[in-house]
């Protein structure tokens, strides 16, 4: 999947931008237009709407022609784009998981569950190392964020 | 004028050197020169990590910390390319040709030397070009109403747009959505509610917080997460005194640090042109006049000294436009743009007279800054180098969690971390589809002050569409903007985008 985005990248690209003036446009005309003397809430949107779809098309026209071969500079190396699911994965679940555990824990659990989950993602990660890392971070937060800078979380729901 | 100059920085610097702003300046650097030498730590995603701690700062003491953070992540940032050839800063990814050379042959230290005394030399010509650059280009855009200052953010819009890395057809797609993302929430003339699907927690709009992190923050660890090649780490022995440099090498880098500097301030005062272009721009000079080009790339200490001073002069040279006209030239002052809006500051050119702890006292903590950041740097370049060697895949985990935090405590929400996650996804996608997402965090900033005053402007003109054209100095600002959108036309079809289509390939 990933190489044929690469090869159509531009194609999708307008795609997507074509889709979003498109969405966002529909939205934009249930708003009251108003006239340029007097504009409405919906005026705005409407302009930045046709204009990013009008965008979108000029991309899909240039996606044919040849983009140039990609220069490798000093940055290839450190960014590749490769598909890693599991990183994407952890990543997601990480802050999923703090969100659900911040509601229904507080700092603590969510602090921990975000940075073991996310840790776990890179393939290098043990659980162990993770769970090493996820602690000192959890000590952290609930030290200095919880109890020095009093953000707004109980550190365990119920408890404290 | 200069007199007056001289007695608001004295002023200025009353401000600075109160302890809490002092510590919090203090602060601000360190944590950017932290930033700048860990590699795989963008320095947005590390202002927007800490955006929300300064809420509950003075204006004055929020800005100069975040202010620190940018232009001390310069200093770090040479220190990752230098030692490790990793352009994990945009902005120094081009002293890794030289500078990366001159560390395999042992000499890393002073291609270090030679970047202090550039950055040193850059910074000072910035600071002082915006001393007595932005009263002045303020008085002048004292006169400004609502039609100079739309076809100004126009034209600041598009060359923020057109001029940085990638497509421009992309890059003005990217600013024209991050506008509509800006309008999300109340509509402040009619107090309709815009693209918020019902949710009560969108009627204040989409947090600046949100956005940055799942842009800078979400997206690029999805695509750094065990992509970033781990760190060489065979050249990170290095000690304060193989800094110095000898008196040839000294002689060697003084005028390409003169060059770079001019180079550098030059950039700044073209909208849209940051300190990337700035040096990339500077080694291409450096490389023209120089008597041994075949050297380049093979460690010139011109080739590290250039660039160097440039990025500087240009970084403090960036504050200008943000400064007196309240129009960002890129997303990093759209950051400090949004912040200072957060602290009830409005911008444009009525803050360095309304404000005036705030625009002196900036200089005057620029000044000091600097001066910790040597400080910092040279003595203790020990501690930093051993700070290359942490590990991304401890990083990445940790930052997420500070995105999550960070995010919440902005107004005490969880709905707010989950937009962010959203946000990071789809910019993760537009990552992949080579969208540049700065772009888009200057649309936002700008997008719901660009409606504000179109709709003023068209209002007083009872919607003549001409007063655009009519107003000579609006009309001046267009004819840029046109010559601007011209040249990318013209240039796209010669298909020699020179200087700037350099830039970014090579940094891609």
């Amino acid at each position: 999947m990933l190489r044929a985005i690469d090869r159509q990248r531009d194609f999708y690209a307008g795609g997507v931008m074509i889709l979003v003036g498109a969405v966002a446009g529909y939205v934009a005309t249930t708003y009251d237009l108003g006239s340029l003397a007097d504009m409405g809430p919906g005026f705005f949107p409407l302009v930045l709407s046709v204009l990013i779809a009008g965008l979108g098309v000029a991309i899909v026209a240039g996606a044919g022609r040849a983009p140039g071969p990609e220069v490798a500079g000093p940055m290839a190396h450190a960014h590749r784009t490769g598909a890693d699911l599991r990183g994407w994965i952890a990543i997601f679940s990480g802050v999923v998981a703090f969100i659900v555990l911040a509601n229904y824990g507080g700092m603590a659990p969510a602090t921990f569950a975000c940075v073991f989950v996310a840790a776990m993602g890179d393939r290098r990660n043990g659980w162990k190392i993770s769970a090493l890392l996820a602690l000192g971070v959890t000590i952290f937060a609930v030290l200095v964020l919880a109890l020095g800078l009093r953000v707004q979380m109980p550190i365990l729901k119920g408890w404290f | 004028m200069l007199w007056t100059s001289f007695a608001d920085l004295a002023h200025g610097f009353e401000v600075a050197l109160q302890p809490h702003n002092l510590l919090y300046c203090l602060i601000g650097v360190l944590i950017g020169n932290l930033v700048g030498v860990l590699p795989g730590m963008g320095v947005l995603s590390a202002v927007s990590i800490l955006l929300p701690l300064t809420f509950g700062m003075k204006p004055v003491a929020a800005i100069l910390m975040i202010s620190g953070i940018f232009y001390g992540a310069q200093y770090g940032g040479a220190i990752c390319s230098i030692l490790l050839n990793l352009p994990s800063h945009p902005p120094h990814a081009v002293t890794c040709l030289d500078g990366y050379p001159l560390t395999q042959q042992g000499k890393g230290g002073v291609a270090l030397g030679v970047t202090m005394m550039g950055a040193v030399f850059g910074a000072a010509f910035g600071i002082l070009q915006m001393m007595f650059l932005a009263p002045y280009i303020a008085k002048v855009a004292f006169s400004f109403q609502a039609a100079e200052i739309c076809s100004l953010m126009l034209l600041g819009l598009l060359a923020g747009s057109t001029l940085a890395k990638g497509s421009p057809l992309k890059g003005v797609a990217m600013t024209a959505f991050g506008m509509l993302l800006g309008l999300v929430g109340t509509d402040t003339a009619t107090s309709v509610e815009r693209y918020t699907f019902g949710r009560f927690e969108l009627a204040d709009g989409i947090e600046l917080v949100a956005l940055a992190l799942g842009l800078f923050g979400i997206a690029e660890f999805l695509r750094g997460v065990n992509n970033v090649a781990p760190v060489n780490t065979g050249y990170t022995k290095l000690r304060f005194r193989d800094m110095r440099p000898s008196k040839a090498e000294m002689k060697e880098a003084a005028f390409p640090i003169l060059r770079g500097t001019l180079v550098g301030s030059l950039c700044s005062l073209i909208p849209g042109t940051g300190p990337v272009i700035a040096s990339f721009i500077a080694y291409a000079t450096e490389k023209k006049v120089s008597k041994t080009p075949e050297k380049f790339g093979h460690g010139a200490i011109a080739g590290v000294a250039a660039p160097e001073a440039s990025t500087h002069s240009s970084i403090q040279g960036d504050f200008i436009p943000t400064m007196s006209l309240g129009i960002p030239g890129d997303a990093a002052m759209a950051l400090l743009l949004g912040a200072l809006i957060i602290h009830n500051v409005t911008p444009g050119p009525r803050l360095i007279v309304e404000h005036p702890d705030i625009f002196w006292g900036l200089i005057a903590s620029f000044w000091i800054g600097n001066l910790i950041l040597v400080f910092l740097n040279v003595p203790m370049i020990g501690v930093w180098v051993r700070l290359l060697t942490v590990p991304y895949r401890y990083l990445y985990p940790t930052a997420l969690f500070f995105i999550c935090i960070g995010v919440f405590a902005t107004r005490n929400s969880l709905f707010d971390v989950g937009v962010t996650l959203a946000i990071g996804l789809f910019g993760y996608l537009l990552l992949l589809l080579r969208f540049e997402p700065a772009p888009m965090l200057l649309g936002f900033v700008l997008g719901p002050r660009f409606e504000e005053n179109f709709r003023r402007a068209l209002k007083i003109a009872q919607g003549d569409l001409t007063t655009f054209v009519d107003r000579p100095i609006s009309a001046f600002f267009l004819a840029i903007c046109l010559l601007l959108v011209g040249v990318q036309i013209v240039a796209r079809i010669r298909k020699t985008r020179a200087p700037v289509r350099l830039a970014s390939t090579a940094f891609d």
